[in-house]
């Protein structure tokens, strides 16, 4: 059995000395595994792992946890109004249930308070070392990892430890991905991607051309309604815009009743159609482009005031844009529009920059890692990436569920070595599985999962992991 | 996949927590009572909560929903009375020892799968099923028999207590006594088994072997259900916690958690 390290500043005084391939030396810490990152994919990660009996060392870049969810961090992409997209139950944690007196849809600020209590009540900030970022991961052989570190913005020497695993959770929303255009350049409007967008005030009173059909982008756009003196709304195609709330109750639970009932995916396509006729109605009557897709092919938009507003005609919803001129913005069918500032809702892209690509078999460099359960990484059994999933409900209980199998797979290792290598097998065979119905091809969807069918396959790999 | 809990979330209810914590926070975890059916938070907090506190530990009671100063819910089921145990025990500065007594123990039980608790104890533990349905009915026909068609279960002084607790005491608890929801009475009988526990707490079972409740062969399946064996303490009645000799089991329980070897963080 893996003993339990007890956490504490890797000390060379206290741990066998090794030497790293630069000559440099290496503290040794033993069993323990290393955690990057304590957002939510993180803090779920160093709980599990310490509930199964490892040591962890969590490295964290800011000073808080929350990841992408803590408003205070610089890379965070939450903006003032920023709620949740799916409900409460779909949201939490499976073993830490949110309060029940919080609303069906809570704010990100009380997300934030979530994670903050979470890593409280489960003792997890004497794991966390705060302000240091992971500059280098290595493999050393024998499957353990040299990993580098220093303190946030590069001050400070670096520091080499070796663990026994390591648990990728560093995020996947905080690299901007900004598209191309011709005349980009040129334009003398003002351009900033979603992830500088904080706060409604900064399109007060402005022309504002919101850039993608995503919940961020249709977030945008609905403030924009009410704030900026116009809005145009670009989308590459023609989307379902689901409502929040559908016969009275969270659409998503509506959704995954039909899931318990194992009701097929056509059968629930057609009701869904059926549903958003009634409810929603002809988006077509708006000028908004019919949808090219039946619904579950594309990730799931949920924004009942989208269609509100443009119906109020404070929304214009335009095709994609074809090129920028110095004052205006040509589109796709030839029409020009005049913004004053224009919000790229683009979405983003994973980096993984203190890792080689092709460890994560992300041969190309693109960022896009071959993984199985888009966890578990072939050939390298003791490193996991956590959280890398566009999920049609929330992230954290998959996230919560990728934690433990990692955690069951590496005392396996420690405990019956023999079924853990049947079992890396698997995971070579695994490699690039999806585990969504048919979607659009797009960097949108590298990582867009089902909800039920990524966890009943987690359930099965758990189950063949326990499995004598 | 749990997508009947998540397309069916449990209705939120406003629930009673009663407390008492130690002056001094010395590290230690909290602990949460879970009262069995009929019971309220107050069985707790009559003698329990302030002898945890003052052994250094928080206590807190919940009174499940329906019981006590809780909300009502007529329509209650074990999750629902589970899920108040899960939110309450989360609410909680830190990772906190589940303690259940009589079906509150099922309670505790079911909720061990949705929440890891540090350590959990059972007390004098009903998990139901027709054989504690024939102890029951043996020993209070008239109380028992008419639960089955959906009205209150009914427990008499003689199930409760031992002789020792004096008789205008015992008339007040037993005046207390509520009921649990008719839904929640069915499942005793005919729930299903549940969920194994997750993050592998240690779980303690006492009870006492002239408990007119539980029989003493219920209490040694109980605890074999977690791999040990049942601590017993001879000569108290059902209620452990409000019998005369209410001081016993809760020492045993406090020094089980401080002494445990598995447990050595506790302090």
């Amino acid at each position: 059995m893996p003993t339990s390290t007890e956490p504490g500043r890797p000390d060379p005084e206290t741990t066998t000395l090794a030497r790293g391939h630069d000559g440099r030396p290496v503290s040794d810490r033993g069993d323990t595994v290393c955690v990057i990152g304590a957002g939510a994919s993180g803090l779920t990660a160093v709980k599990n792992l310490a509930e199964h009996g490892f040591g962890v060392d969590c490295y964290e870049r800011e000073t808080g946890v929350g990841g992408a969810w803590n408003w205070r961090h610089d890379r965070s992409p939450v903006y003032a109004s920023t709620h949740l997209i799916s409900s409460r139950p779909f949201t939490q944690f499976p073993d830490f249930p949110m309060p029940d007196h919080w609303p069906d849809y809570p704010h990100h600020s009380q997300l934030l308070s979530y994670f903050e209590r979470y890593a409280d009540h489960f003792d997890l900030r004497r794991h966390i070392w705060f302000g240091t970022e992971v500059v280098r991961v290595e493999p050393v052989g024998d499957d353990r990892w040299d990993v580098t570190t220093r303190s946030t913005g590069g001050y400070g020497p670096e520091r080499t430890s070796r663990y026994a695993a390591v648990v990728i959770a560093n995020g996947h929303n905080w690299s901007p991905k900004l598209p191309r255009y011709e005349g980009l350049e040129q334009f003398r409007g003002e351009v900033m991607h979603a992830a500088s967008y904080k706060d409604s005030a900064q399109l007060r009173g402005k022309r504002v051309l919101v850039v993608g059909a995503g919940n961020t982008g249709c977030d945008i756009a609905v403030e924009a309604a009410q704030q900026a003196s116009r809005c145009w709304h670009s989308t590459r195609r023609g989307y379902w815009y689901a409502p929040k709330y559908v016969f009275g109750r969270p659409a998503d639970q509506v959704n995954d009743l039909l899931l318990a009932l194992r009701v097929p995916l056509r059968v629930r396509q057609w009701l869904y159609h059926r549903t958003l006729r009634l409810t929603v109605g002809d988006l077509t009557r708006f000028g908004l482009p019919k949808p090219d897709h039946r619904v579950y092919e594309t990730h799931p938009i949920a924004n009942s005031l989208l269609v509100y507003h443009v119906g109020h005609g404070a929304i214009t919803p335009v095709p994609d844009i074809e090129r920028f001129h110095p004052h205006s913005v040509e589109l796709t069918d030839g029409r020009h529009v005049d913004p004053e500032l224009v919000v790229f809702a683009t979405g983003y892209l994973p980096r993984f920059e203190f890792l080689d690509g092709k460890l994560l078999g992300d041969d190309e460099g693109v960022g896009r890692p071959r993984l199985w359960l888009n966890a578990l990484v072939p050939d390298h059994p003791t490193l996991a990436v956590t959280g890398l999933l566009q999920p049609d409900s929330g992230i954290f209980t998959l996230a919560h569920w990728q934690a433990v199998l990692f955690a069951r797979l590496l005392r396996l290792r420690v405990s019956r070595p023999e079924r853990a290598a049947a079992f890396a097998a698997r995971v070579r065979a695994g490699a690039g599985e999806r585990y969504s119905g048919q979607v659009k091809d797009s960097t949108r969807h590298w990582f867009e999962v089902g909800h039920a069918d990524y966890l009943r396959a987690l359930e099965r790999a758990l189950r063949e992991l326990e499995s004598k | 996949m749990r997508s009947w809990e998540w397309a069916r979330p449990v209705r939120p209810v406003r629930r009673e927590v009663l407390s008492a914590v130690p002056e001094l926070e010395e590290g230690r975890p909290p602990l949460l009572f879970v009262p069995g059916f009929g019971h309220g938070a107050w069985a707790y907090a009559e003698n329990w909560l302030g002898h945890v506190a003052a052994r250094g530990f928080g206590g807190y009671a919940v009174s499940l929903r329906g019981h006590g100063a809780s909300e009502p819910a007529p329509e209650a089921t074990l999750r629902a009375y589970a899920h108040d145990v899960v939110q309450v025990a989360a609410s909680l500065p830190r990772r906190a020892v589940l303690v259940g007594h009589g079906a509150g123990a099922l309670v505790v039980a079911h909720a061990m799968a949705r929440y890891p608790a540090r350590a959990a104890v059972l007390v004098a533990p009903v998990f139901g099923g027709w054989a504690t349905f024939g102890t029951a009915l043996r020993r209070n026909p008239l109380g028992t028999l008419p639960a089955v068609f959906g009205a209150g279960l009914r427990l008499n002084r003689r199930q409760l207590f031992s002789g020792e607790l004096p008789d205008a005491d015992a008339r007040r608890y037993t005046g207390r006594l509520g009921r649990a929801a008719r839904r929640a009475q069915w499942q005793l009988l005919t729930g299903a088994d549940p969920e194994p526990a997750v993050g592998d707490p240690p779980v303690l079972v006492l009870g006492s072997p002239d408990d007119r409740v539980v029989p003493a062969a219920a209490l040694t399946r109980a605890a074999r259900r977690y791999g040990s064996a049942p601590l017993l303490f001879p000569g108290m009645g059902h209620d452990l916690m409000l019998d005369a000799r209410w001081r016993e089991p809760i020492d045993a329980i406090l020094d089980w958690l401080v002494k445990d070897p598995a447990r050595d963080d506790l302090g």
